[in-house]
């Protein structure tokens, strides 16, 4: 019964579907991030995003670089944020233990911006609907990427890997002289 | 296989909220995430992109770096937005208006 109803599944579809399911949770993270006025709640709905955009990843047969997502933006960038979040957090409105200290702030010019970014995005729908792809139906990635992105960092990358890595520390160290307290 | 012009639709959609998001919000912590929803938006076409290209990979490539330059972007960041709280003890945009007092 089971193995008959696996061997009838049509893995195309189920395969649209899970794509559809990425992308929902990735569209759907991010306008609750435009729409929710608790900052914490945002930063959360952030974390759907990103995981919703290293699934595409997937689909899109990069996976090294779903990897990567999940690593720096999911396990750095997002943890930094929710850390300045709480270090930044003005308690003068919270006037007992009791009450719950939510973390509200305001929109403004709600109403204009999402009319420009709506318009912006039927600008690129219009492109992008009647763009003629010539690469399409050309071959498509097979097997990991791994092995591939190595060669190309040592080799044709090298220059670029290596001044990236000094950037990457002086911004480290820049970040920790401007942050560091002063002595008053 | 997924059509390209998928990833593309919701890598548009995603940089107009983005957008949107940068526009709107009044916490600096939150403008940087409309910032990041950017970046990722682009990182998605890059990668998306670069499947038809399997022997050279450029897209990923690109997309790797872009992400390298968003951790140090923010790490930068939130040390100003630090110290602007210390001074300010407020992250309020609309209020942070003074260079010097």
């Amino acid at each position: 019964m089971l193995e008959d109803f696996l061997k009838n599944i049509d893995y195309k579809i189920v395969q649209q579907i899970i794509f559809f399911v990425f992308g929902a949770a990735t569209i759907g993270g991010a306008l609750y991030l435009l729409f929710t006025k608790n900052v914490l709640y945002a930063a959360f709905s952030l974390l759907f995003t990103l995981l919703g955009i290293s699934g595409l990843y997937v689909f899109a047969g990069a996976d090294f670089l779903a990897v990567s997502q999940i690593m720096i933006y999911v396990g750095g960038i997002l943890v930094l944020m929710i850390f300045g979040i709480m270090l930044t957090n003005n308690k003068s409105f919270q006037r007992n233990n009791a009450q719950a200290n939510k973390i509200i702030v305001k929109h403004h010019n709600r109403f204009w911006a999402v009319l420009v970014a709506f318009l912006l995005f039927l600008g690129y729908l219009k492109i992008i609907l009647e763009a003629n792809f010539h690469i399409l139906g050309q071959q498509m990635q097979k097997g990991s990427t791994v092995n591939q992105i190595g060669v190309n960092l040592m080799t044709d990358y090298v220059f670029a890997f290596e001044v990236i890595g000094i950037l990457l520390l002086a911004a480290l160290i820049g970040a920790v002289y401007i942050a560091k307290k002063e002595k008053a | 296989m997924i059509p390209i012009q998928h990833f593309l639709i919701i890598s548009a959609l995603l940089f107009s909220i983005g957008l949107a998001v940068a526009v709107t919000k009044r916490n600096a912590v939150l403008i940087l995430m409309g910032i990041e929803l950017m970046l990722n938006a682009v990182n998605i076409n890059l990668v998306s992109f670069s499947q038809y290209d399997p022997n050279r990979l450029q897209g990923q490539m690109f997309a790797l770096f872009v992400m390298v330059i968003a951790a140090a972007e923010v790490t930068v960041a939130l040390a100003i937005i630090l110290k602007i709280y210390d001074y300010f003890k407020n992250l309020d945009l609309d209020e942070i208006n003074q260079l010097k007092k």
